[in-house]
């Protein structure tokens, strides 16, 4: 269960690169637990901090009509490289809802769709539109919807996606719905591929 | 009519859900420590169980140092939790660890194939954005997240979209010296970091059948640096020799089995794909990136190019500004500090044999730090057994214990800050291989290469 998104309404934050890369969000040197909190101080690190831990002013997020921005303006290819979802909780537990980019890496929107962080996909051009208006924005996932400045831009997105992020949807709970057909699948698949099925094929255990 | 794409993915397809995506069989999951134990403790923590632990496997690779005599300890920040935790939740869960001494340890894609646990016709996900090198031998394996793994280690499927299909076609016969990470960064480079889009990339053409598998699984690795969803081959009968025996894979009556299905696996002639991109691999060079994406690489003999119009002129300047370079610089003779050859793309018996061809009876050039590391513990003993580490040994490299090592953080170890690096990895971003290091990605010859000269160096 992750929050649900229905509407939000913020400053965006310009940070207007490509590719921006995972070990930007989040350095590997800052993913110091197992779990998936506690992330929020290492967000943007190599950035947003010069000498350990001390603010550079440069950053956009560390500049005071940005600090708690819950919109982030991006480039191409957002949140390439490296799979991790600590790139997501990290956004997430910062405050970041949604992310609007020309595109994303297929790994971290899947990541950001079940962390309750909506990717938003818009054109570069109206993104740039965006980053040039200095006032809140607003985001309507149920319209699918941008407004700002009396301007709507309309943005497309999964079905599936949708009502995940609107609802704060478990995938889990609800592939589990439908274990039953799963599970009489699999029991054909094993007639057909049975070495797909390692546990029933002894052959190939060690 | 269907493509090897179409193929891979009907097999696999349990239901299609009212939100348009679908529920896919997902066939194996691979967990490392970095991002296991976080599925698999967040599984336990919500009273879920793992489906089949069978169909599960597990390596320490990303976190564990290669260090001579290394144990759970590590200098990385709360790192020892990732190893005794993911050892602890793999016992718990009934899941096949190739854990730090056993003999099998190695990182995640060098080993899964290196078993015969991914196999033609198979969906292999892990938590890992590389998992895509093990479409080399004719699988569907991608990326995911933690929660995403959760969902397929407890389901055994996963919900997803199906993606666009992309086939990327390498015509010709590649040049001597220029290998599959060459084709790799001149596609990248081409057509930009985000060019594959989330695409299924079917690799094809003259000069990737001509590829051995291991080269394969080089050019499979870099479908990721693309915005790929995955990348994949036709298996063939250079992959079915290669797998046959190896442990996990089928045997006797079953492996006849398992080949009648897998001759099945390629595209067929009238094939539609959304994007096809053709390529002339004979006109390829040895490539080298200048920048801080992989896209930003260029033949070795070139010069570092001017802003070009795509993306930002900020962007550029950044990229030239933090890797100390200037618009119009040759990079053929600037000094490098250290040089490393190893990570799930390069780090495989035949890119080691290469490396050391060139280094052979040569010395590392005085201040370079020059660093291999094997992508397994039985790369490292096959190595051995032909007197490859004596090579680099001599030559005045350290060799190491398998894992990924300095490709990015692994054991905590990284370089220093402004530190001019040739490594044979995948990622040159801003940091990767430590704060302020500057990274050049290139084939392990031209790592080997620079490492005597002291200088970027073609081999």
């Amino acid at each position: 269960m992750s929050r649900p998104f229905i509407q939000v309404t913020s400053i965006a934050a310009p940070l207007l690169e490509d590719n921006i890369d995972t070990d930007i969000i989040i350095p590997s040197r800052e993913m110091k637990s197992t779990g998936k909190t506690g992330l929020a101080g290492g967000l943007f690190a190599g950035r947003r901090y010069v000498e350990g831990r001390t603010e550079n002013p440069d950053f956009v997020l560390n500049q005071p009509v940005y600090r708690d921005a819950a919109i982030l303006l991006a480039g191409d290819n957002f949140g390439c490289g490296s799979s991790r979802e600590h790139a997501v909780w990290a956004l997430a537990e910062y405050g970041v809802r949604a992310v609007i980019a020309p595109s994303f890496s297929p790994i971290f929107a899947g990541n950001a769709v079940r962390g309750g962080l909506l990717p938003l996909v818009l054109p570069r051009a109206s993104i740039a539109e965006l980053a040039a208006f200095e006032g809140a924005i607003s985001i309507d996932l149920p319209a699918q919807t941008v407004t700002a400045d009396g301007a709507t831009y309309r943005f497309e997105i999964g079905a599936e996606a949708r009502a995940m992020l609107i609802g704060g949807l478990d995938a889990i709970d609800l592939t589990q719905l439908s274990a039953g057909r799963i599970a009489a699948w699999q029991a054909g698949n094993q007639s057909v591929r049975p070495w797909v099925y390692l546990s029933s094929f002894t052959d190939s255990n060690p | 009519m269907p493509s090897l794409f179409d193929k891979l993915w009907d097999r696999h397809v349990i239901a299609e859900t009212e939100g348009g995506a679908t529920i896919i069989a997902i066939d194996r999951v691979f967990l490392h420590e970095r991002t296991g134990a976080a599925a698999l403790n967040s599984l336990a923590a919500a009273g879920r169980t793992v489906a089949d632990p069978a169909r599960v496997f597990a390596a320490m690779d990303h976190i564990v140092d290669t260090l001579p005599g290394r144990s759970d300890a590590t200098t990385m920040p709360g790192g020892t939790a990732f190893i005794t935790e993911t050892r602890a939740a793999c016992a718990a869960a009934g899941i096949t660890l190739f854990d730090i001494g056993d003999p099998d340890q190695g990182i995640v894609h060098v080993v899964s194939p290196e078993l015969g646990i991914v196999l033609p016709g198979l969906t292999l996900v892990a938590p890992d954005s590389h998992t895509c090198t093990q479409g080399a031998v004719g699988a569907l394996a991608w990326g995911i997240g933690s929660t995403e793994a959760e969902h397929a280690l407890a389901t055994g499927t996963l919900r997803i979209e199906r993606p666009r299909t992309m086939r990327v076609i390498f015509d010709g016969v590649l040049a001597p010296g220029v290998t599959p990470k060459d084709m790799a960064l001149a596609l990248i480079a081409a057509h930009g970091a985000a060019g594959g889009q989330g695409h299924a990339i079917e690799f094809a053409g003259s000069a990737v059948t001509a590829l051995a598998i291991e080269a394969r699984m080089t050019l499979c690795n870099m479908a990721t640096e693309f915005a790929a969803f995955s990348g994949f081959i036709a298996p063939d009968a250079v992959t079915f020799d290669w797998l046959k025996g190896r442990r996990y894979a089928p045997k006797g009556a079953m492996w006849d089995l398992a080949l009648a299905d897998w001759a099945d696996l390629h595209s067929d002639p009238d094939a539609v794909f959304d994007r096809e991109i053709r390529i002339d691999a004979s006109a390829i060079a040895p490539m080298l990136s200048w920048g801080t994406s992989p896209a930003q690489s260029m033949a070795i003999t070139g010069r570092v190019p001017a802003f070009a119009g795509s993306g930002s002129r900020a962007a550029h300047d950044k990229a030239l500004a933090y890797m100390g370079l200037v618009e119009g610089q040759a990079l053929m003779g600037v000094p490098i500090d250290a040089a490393f050859i190893g990570s799930c793309t390069n780090s495989r018996l035949s890119d080691l044999e290469r490396a050391a061809a060139v280094i052979a009876g040569r010395t590392v050039a005085p201040g370079v730090r020059a660093i291999v590391v094997p992508g397994s513990s039985a790369v490292k003993r096959a190595a051995e057994a032909k007197g490859i580490d004596k090579l680099f040994l001599a030559a005045g490299f350290e060799w190491r214990e398998s894992g990924c090592s300095m490709c990015f953080f692994a054991g905590g170890e990284s370089f220093g800050a402004g530190q001019r690096v040739i490594s044979s990895t995948n990622r040159n971003f801003e940091s990767r291989q430590g704060a302020g290091t500057r990274t050049h990605i290139a084939s392990p010859e031209t790592v080997a290469a620079s490492a005597i000269a002291g200088r970027i160096s073609a081999a």
